[in-house]
């Protein structure tokens, strides 16, 4: 049953040449945001919406091409030879998620010029704002692993920026580290797990994954790589216990949190598990991390959900839910599971986000976020009502909207799901009865009963900021109405990525009465009873919560964070207190230690000592040995600095005996150089003392001496063997013929090693400025 | 670093700072095919004016340089990444040598490159990092004093 979806087709796409642009626009337009904003003013957020709505018109032009032949790829080679390649899968998943991505987006976009309206720095937040956009893009189209991380790590640094966007904010920064922190912490596990899966599968590319016949599963590595694989979802898309980090990134502004942290980036995880799952879904472990770690979140998130009335937390914990309820039913993998997934995804993007952007709303128009502080706002803001109302509709999970298809199925795909995941059932009716209450919460509280003081006067919000919530619940009305529209455009096709039978598809609102509507009505009812006592439980929900934060996982994140800074204070301590003299002595002994002992080891030590062929070179060694003792002994700094400039020259006089001028010339301007810094610096000593003990004096010794034999020896064993041929006769023959160039030296430097000069001259400006910038901290320090 | 008094260093570095900046330009542009290159004509040139900041000091040192010595660095560093460009214009390995031969009047070709291009990044590196440092360490000095 494996991907034969896949490869069926290898037709290519009529434009491929127009999916590149479209994944890297956001990239470009990013880079003028500023500009825009500028110009346009107020209604930036509706020119730079065209951008999405014109990606969403193209993809959704991609759409009966993927229907009718089943996946695509479209190939740009990058960097063939290390198989990084922007290659893009275009099948039913990666375009449903590009057409939420660029649906949602537009209108995020109109929301967000609403919302932060007059802002100073509006124009900052669109060049994050749209580069989360490209970057989330890149991830669901991404057909190469390489490149996937990258866009995946892309979306974790955007959400930091996003989420600390309100950067005076100490709890809005703290927020934003924490879910960099958790996210990048998974992101480097699923480095390792993409890398062993690209191993195992011979293919750096998804679609080769997929294709691959190796026993991925049945592979010595398989554990490890699914147990790094799950780290990397898990905590992205916030599964228990990694989850606290999403309620906390509500610190965002609305749109953000609409946008990211519901209907797009927290669903990355997600779409990574629906991808791999036809290549790993038969694995046990698989089953069984998912469906139970995927049951308990949607528990936690919908139980969560109702201990809170911030709007924004109380979404925030529903999205958990909903993240939850996805991974659990990749988990199930039957026909019923993948179709509720399906159908689940679209209609929680959809619901979801109207829901954010009316949270938004109401803390812009009230000025509170508080829900327990609003009331009876209907009659002022009527269309935010009935759009909170339809929305939540959906949330809860009611007829006719899609979120009550959604729901029904996952209650049919857990009741199906095999004996010994019996606990599934119990889970999803409690979630089911949790979202229920949230719902209300959300819809019924702030807009119904008696009429509050909030800190500011309420209006009907503006147009940009009402077409999202509108569309977006209307959306869901109609697809639930007309539910052949997401069938056959979305669900089935996604079910065939999923590695599920698309033809099997079949949507419908009434299925008779059978058992999920019976548990639907129970958790209706039971829903109505916390809904009416629900205002009187928030005592008793205030402890619970505060038990919560002392004990539950969030707790062990702070713990976690404290000893992490406490060895970096104590590490720091040891390695860098601060004296030169230990710095040197640890460096020095650390060299000796390792290379030292790889040499005796590995070869053993080298004592025949090579006879110097000339006079004049035996000569220029006694005169380097004579300095050097003298640069040790000498009280005198000057005298010293002199002395070891003799040693540097004879090293130059060397090089020109051997005939290497081009050394010898560095050399010798390299040594007068070094002089001239060197007494620059002297200047600004004071005058010699001893400062040392005799004992520290023979340590050092020691020390000097252990490395001066370390080096001699390496030298002697590094002439005396030879395990390749040495390349520079290569370098010789080649100069003039494919370097243009008579002095070999250059063209190496230049030339044929070109890329490691470039490396060195930015090491070399670095030094530059670092020992800038040290003196000249130096001389603020003493003129403040 | 307070001006050295000696009339004899002042009237020499006159002489051999300009001398040593053409130097250092032989070297530069020699460098391919004759001992030299931009790493060996860069610490020439901060040689030189290193020699000129010693005689004359650090105030006149920037009225000569007339741009901050982190510019070179600056100036260098893009300088070399320029180069890799018309090799990823023309579509091969980033860093291929592009070479072209220019014709002289009087006969003769002169041999232009992308790696002289190069060079004359790592010229301006090198001489935009030392000078970094010795003007920075002579300005702190001046300071203290």
């Amino acid at each position: 049953m494996r991907s034969g979806i896949l490869l069926r087709n290898v037709q290519p796409l009529e434009h491929p040449q127009l999916m590149l642009p479209a994944v890297l626009s956001g990239f470009i337009l990013a880079l003028f945001a500023p500009l825009i904003c500028r110009v346009a003013g107020d209604r930036c957020g509706w020119v730079f919406a065209l951008l999405p709505a014109m990606l969403f018109v193209y993809f959704a032009g991609l759409l009966p091409e993927v229907m009718a032949n089943g996946a695509q790829v479209v190939r740009y080679p990058w960097f063939p030879a290390m198989e990084i390649n922007l290659d893009f899968l275009i099948d039913g998943l990666s375009l449903m998620f590009a057409l939420l991505i660029s649906g949602i987006g537009t209108f995020i976009l109109i929301y967000a010029g609403g919302y932060l309206k007059g802002h100073p720095y509006l124009g900052r937040f669109y060049v994050v704002m749209l580069s989360f956009m490209a970057s989330m893009l890149g991830l669901v189209l991404s057909d190469n692993l390489v490149t996937l991380f990258v866009f995946w790590e892309l979306t974790s640094i955007t959400s930091y920026l996003l989420i600390g966007f309100d950067h005076e904010d100490v709890k809005a920064r703290a927020s934003a580290l924490q879910g960099l922190f958790v996210t990048v912490a998974g992101g480097l596990a699923l480095m390792a797990g993409l890398i062993m899966l690209g191993t195992v599968a011979g293919s750096y590319s998804l679609s080769g994954v997929l294709a691959s016949d190796a026993d991925l599963i049945g592979h010595e590595w398989a554990v490890p790589m699914l147990l790094c694989i799950l780290a990397g979802a898990f905590t992205k898309s916030a599964q228990v216990p990694f989850h606290f980090w999403l309620p906390n990134a509500m610190a965002a502004p609305t749109p953000v949190s609409a946008f990211l942290h519901s209907a797009t980036m927290v669903k990355a995880g997600v779409y990574l598990l629906a991808r791999l799952n036809p290549a790993l879904g038969e694995a046990e472990l698989w089953t069984l991390l998912l469906s139970l770690f995927g049951g308990l979140t949607m528990f936690t998130g919908a139980f969560m959900a109702i201990t809170h009335t911030g709007a924004k937390k109380v979404l925030a914990y529903s999205t958990i839910m909903a993240l939850g309820t996805l991974v659990m039913l990749i988990g199930i993998g039957t026909h019923y599971a993948l179709v509720a997934f399906a159908t689940f995804l679209v209609a929680h993007s959809l619901y979801k986000g109207a829901l954010f952007m009316i949270a938004g709303i109401l803390d812009h128009e009230t000025g509170t976020k508080d829900v327990a502080e609003m009331g009876g706002l209907a009659p002022l803001m009527p269309v935010t009502a009935v759009a909170a109302a339809v929305a939540a509709l959906s949330l809860a999970g009611l007829p006719p909207l899609l979120g009550f298809v959604g729901k029904e199925l996952m209650f049919e795909a857990v009741l199906d799901a095999p004996a010994w995941q019996m606990l599934l059932p119990l889970l999803a009716v409690g979630a089911g009865i949790g979202v229920m209450v949230a719902a209300g919460i959300i819809a019924i509280k702030p807009f119904y009963g008696q009429r509050q003081e909030t800190p500011k006067h309420p209006h009907e919000a503006p147009v940009s900021m009402l077409a999202g919530p509108v569309v977006l619940a209307g959306l869901s009305l109609l697809f639930g109405v007309a539910l052949f529209i997401p069938e056959q455009t979305l669900v089935a096709p996604v079910v065939a990525s999923l590695g599920g039978t698309a033809e099997k598809v079949h949507l419908a609102l009434w299925h008779g009465i059978n058992m999920p509507l019976i548990l639907s009505l129970a958790c209706l009812v039971v829903a109505a009873v916390i809904l009416r006592y629900w205002g009187r439980l928030q005592p008793q929900l205030d402890v619970l919560r505060e038990g919560l934060g002392r004990f539950g996982p969030e707790a062990g994140y702070f713990r976690i964070m404290e000893w992490l800074t406490r060895i970096a204070t104590w590490q720091t301590r040891v390695l860098q207190n601060g004296t030169m003299g230990n710095y040197m002595i640890t460096l020095a002994l650390t060299t000796v230690g390792i290379t030292g002992f790889t040499l005796i080891t590995q070869y053993g030590v080298p004592l025949r000592l090579p006879v110097p062929d000339s006079g004049f070179a035996a000569g220029i060694a006694l005169l380097m040995v004579v300095s050097a003792f003298f640069a040790t002994g000498t009280i005198s700094r000057l005298g010293s600095v002199a002395a070891m400039s003799i040693v540097g020259f004879s090293v130059a006089l060397i090089f020109i005996l051997f005939s290497a001028p081009d050394l010898g010339i560095t050399q010798i301007l390299v040594e007068t150089l070094t002089v001239i810094l060197l007494v620059l610096v002297l200047f600004r000593l004071p005058g010699f003392t001893r400062m040392s003990s005799p004992l520290e004096r023979w340590r050092d010794i020691i020390v000097a001496v252990l490395v001066g034999a370390l080096m001699t020896v390496l030298i002697l064993a590094a002439t005396e063997v030879q395990f390749f041929e040495p390349i520079s006769a290569e370098h010789v023959a080649r100069s003039v013929t494919d370097g243009h160039g008579r002095n070999i030296v250059n063209v190496i430097l230049v030339d044929f090693r070109a890329l490691d000069t470039l490396g060195e001259m930015f090491v070399l400006a670095l030094a530059a400025v670092g020992v800038y910038s040290m003196i000249r901290l130096k001389a603020e320090d003493q003129t403040a | 670093m307070r001006e050295a008094n000696t009339l004899i260093l002042r009237t020499a570095a006159l002489v051999l700072v300009p001398m040593q900046l053409l130097f250092s330009v032989f070297l530069l542009l020699r460098g391919h095919d004759e001992p030299g290159g931009g790493f060996i004509a860069g610490l020439v040139a901060s040689g030189a004016v290193v020699l000129f900041l010693f005689s004359y000091g650090v105030s006149a040192t920037r009225e000569l340089l007339r741009v901050d010595p982190r510019d070179f660095l600056g100036v260098g560093l893009l300088i070399g990444l320029a180069s890799i460009l018309p090799s990823l214009v023309l579509g091969q390995p980033a860093m291929t040598a592009q070479w072209w031969e220019i014709p002289l009047p009087g006969g003769g070709y002169y041999k232009f490159s992308t790696p002289l291009i190069f060079d004359v990044g790592v010229y301006l590196t090198v001489i935009g990092s030392i000078l970094t440092m010795v003007v920075g360490l002579s300005e702190s000095e001046e300071s203290d004093a």
